[in-house]
């Protein structure tokens, strides 16, 4: 209870009197923590204002003084932007001393900077400041040539010209305070001051992450996008029109403005989404011209008739051999071809011989109508799609102990939590927007336990950094609920009123004492008391988590462990509390909800749940089946055993994503018939006999769902190139050819559809999503919001208890051995998104990793004899890859860590498809390796496919 | 090589994670150094010391590892690394410097003793592999101009000969000051007051009233009421701290330099009479790094009052300033205490409410504290008799320039220019006194024929001048206005901390406009009452005093 009013009056704040005061001789009253400046903004006033920035996060600094006002006799000016006004205080904006001391700012600004028309941004903030203030020129002398700060175009995506620098400081609070990547300084002092990035380093070269954050901030132009500048480093941020969307790439759905010129996207701003206020990462910043690469498919293409085998176009790595397998054919032809392909299969073989993967990167509405197709065209639950390869055990042990498939708070309710757990996940490099949040909490005093194998960004702003021995999840946290149960620190009003199953977790937990769970995960018994203690003492604690706890044969384990520290402390359903697995995809949350997956239907319905079923059957009129489809790695099996023999693949790309890779291409190039959807010739699509081109994310409109549970409206920025069509038009096509009488003129058409299938989608509708862009759910009225923190009275179970499942150690299902010494884990990176189908062929993101390469702990890079960058040779029982080496204190001796978007030396090739067997998840993060070094001087080699 | 995907790159992944990585040695070299102690962030100003003391330089490669080793960001640490003057960052591919730094005091009273002429004598004639010069501002030997500083050693009346002789012996060390340790302090019943004082037999409400009776004002330049300011504090939550700034860096000042070297124990007493009175948690001393003599007479005589049972050990916090003087201004020095940029802050609130570490803070001078003692021995009627009338008190005018026998002079308060260049024996021989500064460099400067009028707080007003730390620097026929406030505006140049435009940028213009023979005074002016009106602290707001009383007393020279 007394956590629950602390939170309350944490929420509530002190009750503060209203302030009136004299604004230019008008009587006005100012909100509780107003400055000057924004009363007089509300009131009609706009005081001019260089280094402040009215957005989210951006605390006000004072130091430019063009926002100078005068305060009854005060004895100097202040400045508007940090001065909060007091009872009785007169406050002139517009006298003559406060005006000349503005106007002089600017004029002092202004002598040093490049001229407007050779500004590297004519449309700065600076430039209209100085026309509306009408300072256009200065009297006082420019500083010398040689004074002139040196451009820096080390960066690929951004230009650093300091000419134009005013110091005012907002690129330093967007990287430290606002982004927290800390990589901006303001280094030296007085007129040698100077922005710096790491110590003083090429931009380049330096630690930046490329957030952007400092460009989207900077007022003048000395830090811009290169896109937007000529050889000359002259430009404007100026765009013909803008249009407001989200970010395609990660769950923590970004919500951005493309800026578009000629019918191109300029460049990307990042908006007041509720995920990210304006935030964005390299990718969701950067990360948008593959939209254009050359790569681009943009007519369908149909299998030649005696093209050669399948395989070989993997093995030549040039796409220009594409087209000697395929030729291009008109829409017809291929949905022809696709379509009679699938029908003939399943009229042959029956609908269980066809299988179809949708896509966590496309639409709801997309997913949606992809589902349908597979369960009523094809006749079967075979849909699937990389949420198995990513959460499926997370969603598993959600929904068996709290009956949810989501996250029960957003990350942002990080902004009230007083612990914070981050387990087996790597947010500033795979959710880098939610991370800020992370980092925030604890610049204003949350405590950051980060436990993962691998050290990590976020390990600096950790108060502990818990290097466990990987695969050891389960016995720390095992430990860590023992020593809460020892001690006492449960909450037992909490487990009495909303749980079930307590005891016979506190009996399974007696063995696990952290000494003897010590020796298992290598974390030292005291540290694992001390974070028990934090977490379960703390008033509000969250548990963030990754793949690194459901990418195992024991995800599921992992997850239930981390639900029951939730529900044993009473960590959720408070502001600040709860249990949050961070989703990958932009739309993995919503793919999964709209049923792209074989053992549910729409929102989770169980497949033998008789009155779901027969909703869905008397919507859509068709039979449904009873029997759990095939998972994506059981899939392939099945491919192998001639159990599938067609399938539709949309977006999706097993020949990279999925584990032991040769197997899952063999199985690939033994279908009999394969229909593969997408933008680019995948590694997948090059085993298609029909290749059907889609739009990309800004060309089309859709809803997504992230992380947050918050859906979200993409909007269509750019028309589709050459032949290009929509994904759910494509859809609506193969199903009318395989005999479904569908009928849809838009996405709005199926979103309303949606909406009679699944009661998560209960008042948000589409003119709703167009209007706020965002609305989270389940919403509980048409003009309220969504709610963020949900189960505060019970869960979404039977009996409305949440359950305690005890989870056993239960090793990694491949140990290292003399032979396999090493420990392999596969993972992103910050600039590769999945398998790199888009990120590869991003031209920023391609700059900044360009290639594959293995990271390692500088002692064993050390002990193969070797140094850093060399190339090694990985081998593991199922594969070969060769790559270079990375070295990172990071990695755990012992530990390999490669990054699976890299074709030519593709992690997949070497990965355990031994799986979870309750959600089904292959053990990504986990297989014995050896390395061996390569001569300096062999021919790089490609991997075999 | 090319890949399936993409095909148009040829760079290969980096071998490192992004940025530059910390080699095994320097990380190495940096734990040995920081010892097994706790790491905070607190202390980067103390471990950038560590790191410099040792090595004569900081390196990329230490900074980084020091980094790393306090969980700070390379920026963070970079940009508190060269905000201050005396760490020198070196970079990979960049030379250390010599083992030798001479520091040759630029500021005016060294200037006008050809101080200019030795740094670039002394440049040309020593090797430049073993010694290098740096011109450097105020050290505190005003009365010995010209001063520089040998490594550790300051040496006043200083010489080409001289300097050069004392590199050859390898002198480059403190030499430490004759003073009154604790047993002589106590024989003239030293630590008396403080123990009256911690045992009761006064009270705080006492002493303040006493304080206030006697007149005591802060005499680091602001002037304000010592009682007052204890009560303000008081008012405001514990935890509280108390805060010295010794960091005595206006121009010509050079007077808690002097008690701090003869009467160690009376301003520590004084000190903590103050913690006392406002019931600090820790008490912190922030002295100047020009000062290393001091800092070695406190650092001994601390241990001393710990080992005595004097004060708790670590009670009181002797850290030190890096080569800055806008961190005698109090806020920008309590950021340098909690290891940041010397960056003033923005005011209200004030650091009574809101100070060190975001406590209530009480922030004393030097002198302040040193004549708490006095005080409440001889009585506030005692203090008041021995100023003039309508000017209580004793001050301590650091004297300078063109006298006969410059130094610290402990005169009635309200005395007159003129009065103390006679207590200085007269002007110095050859020189006809025109004109004086009668606070440091930022208070302004004033002619002659108005060198009778009484400097104290308050009184200089209405000729744009003020007193501030009491530091008189006296000029003759033989200097040049326009070149003084040169010399004042590139010291101001030179030391602003840069956050606000109309200093960092204010000073950059004024000095260049000041530069033409004939003033563009229109101009100047309007860019003198912008820096007073729009910087945020007194640095920039005072910057400008030079070029307005040249332009007010001095016409002749700039027109």
């Amino acid at each position: 209870m007394s956590r629950k009013s602390k939170a309350k009056s944490k929420a509530n704040g002190a009750v503060q009197k209203v302030i009136r005061f004299s604004l230019d001789g008008r009587e006005v009253e100012a909100l509780p923590g107003e400055t000057i400046w924004q009363v007089a903004q509300r009131h009609g006033t706009s005081i001019p204002h260089l280094c402040w920035l009215p957005e989210p996060s951006y605390r006000a600094d004072g130091n430019c003084r063009a926002c100078m006002v005068e305060i009854g006799k005060e004895r100097v000016l202040a400045a508007s932007c940090i001065r909060k006004p007091e009872s009785g205080m007169e406050v002139s904006t517009a006298s003559k001393r406060a005006v000349s001391a503005r106007s002089m700012v600017m004029e002092l600004l202004l002598a040093d900077q490049p001229p407007q028309e050779q500004a590297h941004d004519k449309q700065s903030r600076f430039w209209h400041q100085a026309k509306e203030m009408g300072v256009t020129s200065s009297r006082l002398p420019a500083r010398k040539k040689k004074e002139v700060p040196p451009a820096d175009f080390s960066h690929g995506a951004m230009a650093v010209q300091l000419d134009a620098c005013i110091h005012c400081n907002l690129c330093v609070r967007a990287c430290r305070e606002v982004q927290v990547n800390d990589v901006i300084g303001m280094a030296h002092r007085g007129s040698e001051e100077k922005i710096v990035f790491d110590f003083d380093d090429p931009m380049g070269e330096s630690t930046c992450v490329a957030c952007g954050e400092c460009v989207q901030a900077c007022p003048t132009g000395a830090l811009m996008p290169t896109s937007l500048m000529n050889e000359a480093g002259e430009g404007a941020r100026q765009s013909e029109r803008q249009v407001d969307s989200v970010c395609p790439y990660c769950g923590v759905g970004c919500q951005i403005t493309y800026h578009i010129n000629d019918e191109k996207i300029a460049w990307v701003d990042g908006r007041e989404g509720p995920a990210n206020q304006n935030r964005l990462c390299v990718k969701g910043r950067f990360g948008f011209d593959y939209i254009s690469h050359k790569d681009r498919l943009l007519k369908p293409l149909v299998r030649r008739d005696g093209a050669p085998s399948k395989e070989t176009l993997l093995e030549s790595p040039d796409r220009s051999l594409l087209m000697e397998h395929f030729r291009e054919v008109s829409w017809d032809e291929a949905l022809e071809a696709a379509a009679s392909g699938l029908k003939n299969l399943r009229d042959k073989h029956g609908g269980r011989s066809l299988a179809g993967f949708g896509s966590a990167k496309c639409s709801n509405e997309e997913a949606f109508l992809f589902q349908k197709l597979v369960r009523t065209g094809f006749g079967s639950n075979n849909v699937d799609h990389c949420t198995r390869l990513c959460h499926a055990s997370s969603v598993a042990a959600l929904m068996e102990t709290i009956g949810t498939g989501a996250v029960t708070a957003p990350f942002t309710a990080v902004a009230d939590s007083d612990v914070i757990v981050v387990i087996g996940a790597n947010p500033t490099e795979n959710h880098p927007v939610a991370a800020t949040y992370f980092k925030q909490a604890v610049k204003r005093g949350a405590k950051l336990i980060v436990m993962d194998p691998r050290g990590q960004a976020l390990a600096r702003h950790a108060t502990y950094m818990l290097q466990f021995r990987p695969g050891t999840d389960v016995a720390l946290l095992n430990a860590m609920m023992h020593v809460i149960v020892e001690e006492g620190l449960h909450d037992s009003q909490y487990i009495q009123a909303h749980t079930d199953g307590f005891d016979a977790l506190r009996k399974h937990l007696r063995g696990c004492e952290p000494e003897t769970m010590a020796q298992i995960c290598g974390i030292p018994p005291n540290l694992i008391r001390t974070v028990a203690r934090e977490y379960a003492r703390a008033d509000a604690s969250i548990i963030f988590w990754g793949m690194g706890i459901s990418q195992h044969v024991h995800g599921t384990d992992n997850a239930r462990c981390l639900i029951s520290l939730a529900l044993m402390t009473g960590h959720t359903g408070r502001p600040g509390t709860g249990l949050h697995p961070l989703r990958g995809q932009n739309n993995v949350q919503g793919a999964s909800d709209a049923g792209l997956i074989p053992m549910v239907f729409p929102d989770y319905r169980k497949l033998d749940d008789a009155a779901a079923k027969m909703r869905l059957e008397d919507l859509w009129g068709k039979p449904l089946d009873d029997d759990p489809g095939l998972t994506v790695v059981e899939v392939v099996h099945a491919i192998h055993d001639g159990d599938i023999r067609g399938m539709y693949i949309l977006g999706e790309n097993p020949a990279m994503s999925d584990p032991d890779l040769a197997h899952a291409r063999g199985a690939l190039a033994s279908l009999e018939h394969l229909v593969v959807q997408d933008i680019f010739p995948t590694e997948t699509a090059l085993f298609a006999d029909v290749i059907l081109p889609a739009t990309a994310w800004p060309e089309k409109e859709g809803t997504v769902t992230n992380t947050n549970r918050q859906v979200q409206l993409g909007r269509t920025a750019l028309a589709a190139p050459g032949d290009v069509r929509a994904d759910w038009w494509i859809t609506q096509e193969l199903a009318r050819r395989m005999g479904l009488e569908w009928n849809y003129d838009s996405p709005a058409d199926v979103f309303a559809e949606m909406k009679q299938a699944m009661d998560s989608l209960d008042n948000i509708t589409w003119e709703r999503l167009q209007k706020e862009s965002s609305v989270t759910y389940p919403c509980k009225g048409d003009s309220l919001a969504g709610e963020d923190i949900i189960f505060s009275d019970g869960f979404p179970t039977e009996d409305g208890r949440g359950r305690f499942v005890p989870a056993s150690i239960v090793p990694p299902d491949e140990l290292p051995d003399e032979e396999y010494p090493m420990v392999l884990s596969t993972g992103r990176q910050l600039e590769h998104w999945h398998t790199g189908a888009m990120t590869r062929r991003a031209k920023q993101l391609d700059a900044i990793e360009p290639g594959a390469s293995v990271s390692m702990a500088p002692r064993d890079i050390e002990r193969l004899g070797i140094s850093a960058g060399d190339r090694i040779r990985i081998t593991t029982r199922r594969g070969t890859i060769e790559l270079a080496t990375r070295s990172d204190p990071a990695i755990l001796e012992g530990m390999l860590f490669v990054p699976f978007a890299y074709v030519e030396a593709a992690a997949n090739l070497l990965t355990n498809p031994a799986l979870d067997p309750f959600g089904k998840i292959p053990e990504f993060k986990f297989c014995a390796a050896r390395v061996e070094p390569l001569s300096s001087d062999a021919p790089e080699s490609l991997a075999a496919g | 090589m090319a890949h399936s995907s993409n095909g148009q790159h040829t760079s290969k992944p980096r071998p490192f994670p992004k940025g530059r990585q910390t080699p095994a040695q320097a990380r190495d070299e940096i734990v040995d150094l920081l010892g097994e102690s706790e790491r905070n962030k607190e202390f980067l100003i103390e471990y950038l010391h560590l790191i410099q003391d040792k090595y004569k330089h900081i390196s990329a490669e230490h900074l980084a590892a020091l980094a790393s080793e306090l969980k700070l960001s390379q920026a963070e640490v970079y940009e508190v690394a060269t905000f201050y003057h005396h760490f020198d960052v070196v970079k990979e591919g960049e030379t250390p410097p010599p083992p030798i730094t001479v520091r040759v005091c630029e500021s005016l009273p060294c200037a006008i003793r050809g101080a200019g002429r030795l740094a670039r004598e002394l440049g040309a004639g020593l090797d430049a592999d073993r010694v290098r010069i740096v011109r450097a501002p105020c050290m505190g030997l005003c009365d010995a101009a010209p001063a520089v500083m040998i490594g550790r050693r300051q040496v006043g009346s200083a010489s080409v000969e001289s300097v050069r002789a004392q590199v050859d012996a390898g002198l480059v060390d403190i030499d430490v000051p004759r003073y009154p340790r604790l047993q002589d302090y106590r024989t003239q019943k030293g630590y008396a007051q403080l123990e009256a004082c911690r045992a009761g037999q006064r009270t705080v409400e006492e002493v303040i009233e006493m304080l206030t009776k006697a007149g005591l004002r802060g005499l680091g330049g602001a002037g304000f009421p010592t009682g007052r300011k204890w009560s303000l504090v008081r008012e405001h939550p514990k935890p509280r701290y108390l805060v010295i700034n010794a960091d005595e860096g206006e121009p010509g000042t050079f007077k808690d330099r002097f008690y701090l070297r003869s009467m160690p124990h009376r301003f520590l007493e004084g000190m903590l009479i103050a913690a006392w009175a406002v019931e600090a948690d820790a008490a912190y001393i922030y002295l100047r790094d020009e000062y290393p003599d001091a800092y070695h007479v406190l650092q001994k005589e601390i241990r001393v009052l710990e080992e005595n049972d004097l004060c708790p050990p670590g009670y009181i916090q002797l850290r030190r300033g890096a080569g800055a003087y806008i961190c005698g201004e109090e806020s920008a020095m309590l950021e340098s205490i909690e290891g940041k940029r010397g960056l003033p802050r923005h005011r209200p609130p004030f650091a009574a409410e809101v100070g060190l570490f975001g406590r209530p803070s009480l922030i004393h001078n030097v002198e302040t504290v040193t004549w708490i003692c006095s005080i409440l021995e001889k009585g506030a009627k005692w203090f008041i008799d021995q100023g003039l009338s309508g000017h209580p008190g004793l001050r301590s005018y650091s004297v300078s320039g063109r006298v006969a026998n410059p130094g610290v002079r402990v005169a009635p308060a309200g005395i007159s220019a003129n009065k103390l260049i006679e207590i200085c024996g007269g002007m110095a021989h050859g020189h006809t006194f025109k004109a004086y500064l009668p606070g440091g460099a930022s208070g302004g400067i004033l002619p002659a024929k108005l060198g009778d009028l009484p400097l104290d707080f308050g009184t200089l007003d209405e000729y744009g001048c003020f007193v501030g730390s009491h530091a008189v620097i006296i000029l003759s026929d033989k200097d040049s206005m326009p070149a003084v406030a040169r010399n004042l505006i590139d010291f101001f140049k030179k030391e602003s901390c840069g956050q606000c435009t109309p200093c960092r940028v204010g000073c950059e213009k004024a000095l260049e406009l000041m530069r033409a023979p004939k003033w563009d005074q229109q101009l100047l002016d309007e860019l003198s009452v912008a820096m007073q009106d729009a910087s945020i602290c007194g640095l920039g707001q005072a910057a400008p005093n030079p070029i307005r009383s040249v332009q007010r007393y001095f016409q002749e020279e700039i027109s």
